[in-house]
């Protein structure tokens, strides 16, 4: 707050520090505008059901109820729950990033005739909408009898299954790597798998682990999935299972609401350590249409 | 003789290959099948011919499905991707602690669609809600949101404009891409901000915005889950149609979800599927047509 203020006396000097300062005013409302839901979200969840229907409302109540943390975890068994969303959303990242990096590398790097028919592929397997292949992959699963499991939800990973777009940026990142440098290693007598291992994914840890976080939150966060596979409540990921809390106890907002803050909390503070990673990582593939 | 780099990329890309054939192709084909069969899963499919087709063009859910949709398609997706262009020309100035205001915008966009649904309904509680707080300040009265029909879907799409942060983190980037001279070399000729924005920046980042649309219609063409969490909770609608005040959420893919998995009609909702392909791919290509009187590729 001191730069701008600071900037705002010496705006008539300069005509740059007054627009700095413009950006600041524009930048905070903005950003109070997008933080805010959040913060309603963190309030709530420590209000009593007495400041909860208040009108007009209260934003940060008098006596914070902290106990509603403790009560969530006497109505859902929320560790349990936390367990299972991790183990699906690591599982599916580990999956996709052995798999995935493998195509796309055979995409950029190696010069062989379907090169350019699977790089179609992985573009045209954004385009189809899940509606169709959900309802067959469905009743592939019910006949090995593998409803209910953790299998619909994680083998596919391994095989990039649906991984089309995470494909596609490793791909466009791999397009940036000398050519040079690979074909240097290869008149050396290196195999393609040794020149895979050994130079291109150390030269890849930033993208790889881009696509590790993107995947992270996206599958931590998945609500079909778990909808369509799992049917027994000890197998609920997060999202499943406050959907479930919400629909039988939708009365129970402010303990509905510390659950979403335990759930919500742990991605916003990955993203806050893998922020800069993830998002020059997205500068670098510089995604073009 | 097959050569040994065929072979080596075959064997690279031999998982997606393997995914592919079991996880897209196959289920193409069985889903076009389907289509044609009426199928519950508990007894095996009997030809039936188009009569899933017919069955999608004349009923009224359906069509209420798909004009559902296609508003959320049609306002939804351009109110999120100006939100996101709007965000990213922000931060698109040297300003200190870009990186925190980069944060506080990218966040909402990836907290579970759960917890957005959650506190959204929150927020937009007509009485208590932070919303309808702030209108009154002003003296407005807030409308119903969730529970009054016509304000339901302008709700989702606050919503969707609120995580408009991935789209903006795209922008950024190919903001952060354009190369300077053509700023300085058009100030000289006396371009003011809006024109430089109009006459290099759009055009500059034209390939991107067509890929962030293309990207958009498809989510909004198969837009599921914010919408079935606060249909089914709200408790205006009922929850056995997921559908909201007056069916306003019924959109395509949960009455597809519906037919498919709560009344086990398969054939209907692999028929629904298939529409749903085509007018995507009919869409897309109809984009793709007219976006060379719009895209600009660049020389780099």
């Amino acid at each position: 707050m001191s730069s701008a203020t600071s900037a705002f006396s010496r705006r008539f000097r300069t005509g740059g520090q007054y627009r700095r300062f413009v950006s600041h005013v524009l930048l905070s409302a903005f950003s109070l505008v997008f933080v805010t839901p959040i913060l309603w979200l963190l309030v709530t969840s420590i209000k009593s059901d007495k400041d909860l229907y208040a009108v007009p409302p209260v934003f940060f109540p008098k006596n914070p109820r902290w106990e509603n943390y403790a009560d969530v975890f006497k109505v859902i068994d929320f560790p349990g729950m936390t367990w299972n969303t991790f183990f699906v959303s690591a599982l599916s990242v580990i999956g996709v990033l052995i798999s995935a990096p493998l195509v796309a590398y055979a995409c950029s790097h190696i010069e062989w005739r379907g090169k350019n028919i699977v790089f179609a592929i992985v573009i045209g397997t954004l385009l189809l909408p899940y509606q169709v292949t959900m309802i067959p992959t469905y009743i592939i699963w019910g006949k090995l009898g593998l409803i209910g499991t953790y299998v619909p939800l994680i083998l596919p990973a391994f095989l990039s299954a649906g991984a089309g777009y995470y494909i596609f940026m490793l791909r466009q990142f791999f397009m940036t790597l000398p050519a040079s440098l690979i074909q240097a290693a290869k008149i050396d007598g290196a195999s393609e798998i040794r020149i895979y291992i050994q130079i291109l994914l150390p030269l890849s840890r930033p993208i790889i682990a881009t696509v590790g976080v993107l995947l992270f939150l996206a599958t931590w966060s998945d609500f079909l999935g778990p909808l369509l596979y799992l049917n027994s409540e000890k197998d609920y990921t997060l999202s499943l299972g406050l959907y479930a809390f919400m629909q039988t106890h939708y009365i129970m907002w402010e303990k509905l609401m510390a659950a979403a803050a335990m759930f919500t909390v742990p991605i916003i503070i990955l993203f806050f350590f893998a922020q800069k990673q993830l998002i020059e990582g997205i500068k670098l593939t510089g995604i073009k249409g | 003789m097959i050569k040994k780099a065929t072979i080596t990329g075959l064997l690279f890309s031999s998982p997606f290959l393997i995914g592919f054939a079991l996880f897209t192709l196959y289920p193409i084909g069985a889903s076009l099948v389907y289509s044609f069969t009426d199928f519950n899963m508990f007894k095996s499919p009997t030809w039936v011919g188009f009569d899933n087709y017919r069955w999608v063009f004349q009923e009224d859910e359906v069509w209420k499905s798909i004009r559902n949709t296609l508003y959320m398609v049609a306002f939804a997706t351009p109110v999120s991707l100006i939100v996101g262009l709007l965000l990213a020309q922000m931060l698109n100035i040297k300003v200190r602690g870009q990186s925190i205001y980069r944060t506080l915008f990218y966040i909402p966009s990836i907290v579970p669609a759960i917890a957005t649904s959650l506190v959204w309904m929150w927020v937009l509680n007509p009485k208590s809600g932070l919303i309808n707080t702030a209108l009154d300040y002003i003296g407005i009265r807030g409308p119903n949101w969730l529970l009054d029909p016509v304000w339901t879907k302008p709700a989702l799409i606050m919503m969707g404009a609120w995580g408009a942060g991935g789209t903006m983190i795209i922008f950024l980037a190919a903001l952060q891409d354009v190369p300077k001279s053509l700023y300085e070399s058009a100030e000289i000729d006396g371009a003011g901000k809006i024109r430089k924005f109009m006459s290099i920046t759009l055009p500059t980042i034209s390939p991107i915005i067509l890929f962030q649309l293309i990207m958009g219609l498809i989510t909004y063409f198969q837009y599921f889950a914010q919408a079935f969490m606060v249909a089914s909770m709200s408790n205006s609608g009922s929850v056995q149609t997921m559908a909201g005040p007056e069916k306003s959420l019924l959109f395509y893919a949960i009455l597809l979800y519906r037919e498919a998995f709560v009344d086990f009609r398969m054939g209907h909702a692999s028929a629904m599927a298939w529409v749903l392909f085509v007018i995507t791919s009919v869409v897309t290509y109809f984009i793709f047509r007219t976006s060379n009187r719009w895209v600009t590729y660049g020389g780099d």
